[in-house]
């Protein structure tokens, strides 16, 4: 009896804990609906009665919220195409080719890690600016086509190629760009599906620094037109609302449908002692 | 990038094998330099020279003039810190940073740990469920939710002081007092970012030996001896990596207050990256700026080397 109640009451506090990380997701999402005007009263309405799509309507039209959605689509995708491939031919040759200064450089990346990104921002924009790359993309993609998490990832998961299945196809005279591309990365798959993941969620999701190179308006990425949006608009809830339903769905949905990806990725550093 | 972290730093042990591996040769060069060009060309261009030379701009007092002519940039040594340690307002941001350091951390990482012992514990169903939910705030960009939590703090309309209101307190004015805007912003980092060393806590909850706590309950511990005596020793490196990779992601505080509160009210939220970016990329004054983003630099440095020696201390 004693053994029920405690299960009752353990799945009790997980279901509410549940709900309450949940809510402030459900509330954004049904604010999203609501005609302007009504989610800002008392009580605080929780379904919107008369569901409309007009915010999303106003926020396509007037305040262009498409171009830049495809702002950060094409930049996210610029960043995990070009990251996922250089990352993972730099990880398999720290794991798998013997070459001078391997140990010594794996080092020294590692020791980056614990730089804030942000110690290098100001020079970082004056060399941009040398090359004219502000307010374009390539000032937000160039400087996170590499990354030494990345390269670590695909590292650790590397290691495990038994050295005889590269041996065997350069006996068969494969060449070493030859044998990445046909034998490496069919291999390492599931370590590139995490990297991808992993990589176009922090491109999709970044700020600062989008926030600092893209000074036009044309080339906005969603968080930074939502942050400028949000403090035009501080009154317009629903409005705001819907825009953080588009900024945020896309990362949720990849979330929801690669979620073993993700979660597993994350799982598997700490399992390996 | 500043919460994804991947958790291979911790575990000393897979640092030892020394991994074997041919050494093929490519155009005259060993192969394994041609793989590794691309990726650490772009790390040294954009990630690690620029360290080095907000180091050199620190010491300059490049600023508009500067920017618009490079031969107006004079070397000024110290000045830019010393002048740094007299302006009130960094004192003001590095102690809002440090509260939102030193309260969030502990309080994210014992939520993360709270959680992952609920969702382990052997008689909690659908454990899969509950931890997509847990986890989906951390995929989510930082700026949208910022947005929407903005509006649940909201003291007429907002959702958690009419909550409140049902347990008779409040209504409590989160974003527009100094006392409350802060902690408004620490309980939107917990939500945010609490799901993220929940996993890494799983993981190493579920490499502890089950026989350990069969030996435990054995000798007649009760659960919470089981869990101060087996449960927290045995997750002491988890522990270290997590302290220390929350800590320096909880130093880079910049978008919640940009978006929730402009560093207010009365500067209550106002960080050191605010101070940074207003400085170096609202009045161009980079010299200057480059001095905030060391002694940000140094912060990290310092806390991240605290940490280390506690847990020897500890573990010894």
């Amino acid at each position: 009896m004693k053994r029920l109640l405690k299960t009752v009451l353990l799945n009790a506090m997980v279901a509410i804990i549940g709900l309450a990380v949940l809510a402030p997701l459900l509330w954004m999402a049904a604010a999203a609906f609501m005609p302007r005007g009504t989610a800002q009263t008392t009580p605080p309405p929780l379904v919107p009665h008369h569901p409309t799509l007009d915010n999303f309507r106003e926020l396509f039209t007037r305040l262009r919220l498409g171009r830049y959605f495809a702002n950060s689509v094409v930049i996210s995708l610029a960043i995990t195409s070009i990251g996922v491939l250089l990352n993972s031919m730099a990880g398999y040759a720290f794991a798998k080719l013997r070459f001078g200064g391997r140990a010594a450089l794996m080092k020294g990346l590692l020791a980056g890690l614990i730089v804030p990104l942000q110690v290098g921002m100001l020079p970082l924009f004056l060399l941009l600016k040398q090359f004219h790359l502000i307010n374009t993309y390539w000032a937000v993609i160039i400087p996170s086509m590499a990354s030494i998490y990345g390269i670590f990832m695909v590292r650790q998961y590397a290691l495990s190629i038994p050295d005889n299945l590269l041996d065997a196809a350069r006996i068969d005279g494969a060449g070493e760009w030859r044998v990445f591309f046909s034998i490496v990365l069919p291999v390492i798959r599931p370590v590139l599906a995490t990297l991808a993941i992993f990589t176009f969620l922090s491109a999709w999701n970044d700020f600062m620094w989008p926030l600092i190179v893209l000074t036009g308006n044309d080339r906005y990425t969603l968080p930074v037109a939502m942050a400028i949006l949000s403090t035009e608009h501080v009154q317009d809830a629903e409005l705001m609302m819907a825009g953080s339903l588009v900024t945020v769905l896309p990362v949720l949905v990849l979330f929801a449908a690669l979620q073993r990806q993700i979660i597993g990725g994350i799982m598997m550093g700490g399992l390996k002692e | 990038m500043a919460y994804l972290l991947i958790t291979d730093v911790a575990p000393a042990a897979t640092q030892k094998q020394v991994p074997t591996g041919s050494q093929p040769r490519l155009w005259g060069l060993p192969a394994g330099w041609w793989f590794v060009a691309p990726a650490l060309a772009i790390i040294f261009l954009f990630f690690l020279a620029p360290i080095f030379a907000s180091l050199l701009l620190s010491f300059t007092d490049f600023d508009i003039y500067a920017l618009a002519d490079w031969r107006n940039l004079r070397f000024v040594g110290l000045d830019n810190y010393h002048q740094l340690f007299n302006t009130p307002r960094f004192w003001t941001a590095l102690k809002n940073t440090l509260y939102f350091v030193l309260l969030g951390g502990p309080l994210s990482v014992a939520t993360s740990l709270g959680a992952a012992l609920l969702l382990e514990a052997k008689a909690t169903r659908f454990k899969a469920l509950w931890r997509t939910v847990f986890f989906a705030p951390v995929v989510t960009t930082l700026v949208a939710v910022a947005v929407v939590w903005r509006y649940l703090y909201h003291t007429q309309y907002g959702l958690i002081n009419h909550l409140l209101a049902a347990l008779h307190i409040g209504p409590i004015d989160w974003m527009g007092s100094p006392r409350w805007a802060m902690p408004a912003i620490i309980l939107l980092a917990v939500w945010k970012n609490f799901g993220y060393n929940m996993v890494i806590f799983m993981a190493g909850l579920q490499s502890i030996p089950r026989e350990l706590y069969e030996a435990a309950e054995v000798d007649g511990a009760s659960p919470t001896r089981r869990f101060w005596h087996v449960t927290m020793p045995m997750l002491g490196p988890t522990f270290l990596f997590v302290g220390v990779t929350t800590m320096i992601g909880l130093f880079q505080l910049f978008a919640e207050p940009y978006v929730m509160t402009q560093g207010g009210p009365l500067d209550s939220t106002y960080s050191l990256v605010m101070l940074m970016y207003e400085q170096g990329f609202r009045w161009w004054r980079l010299g200057f700026a480059s001095s905030v983003a060391f002694v940000l630099f140094a912060l990290t440095l310092a806390a991240t080397s605290i940490q280390l020696r506690l847990q020897r201390r500890s573990a010894a």
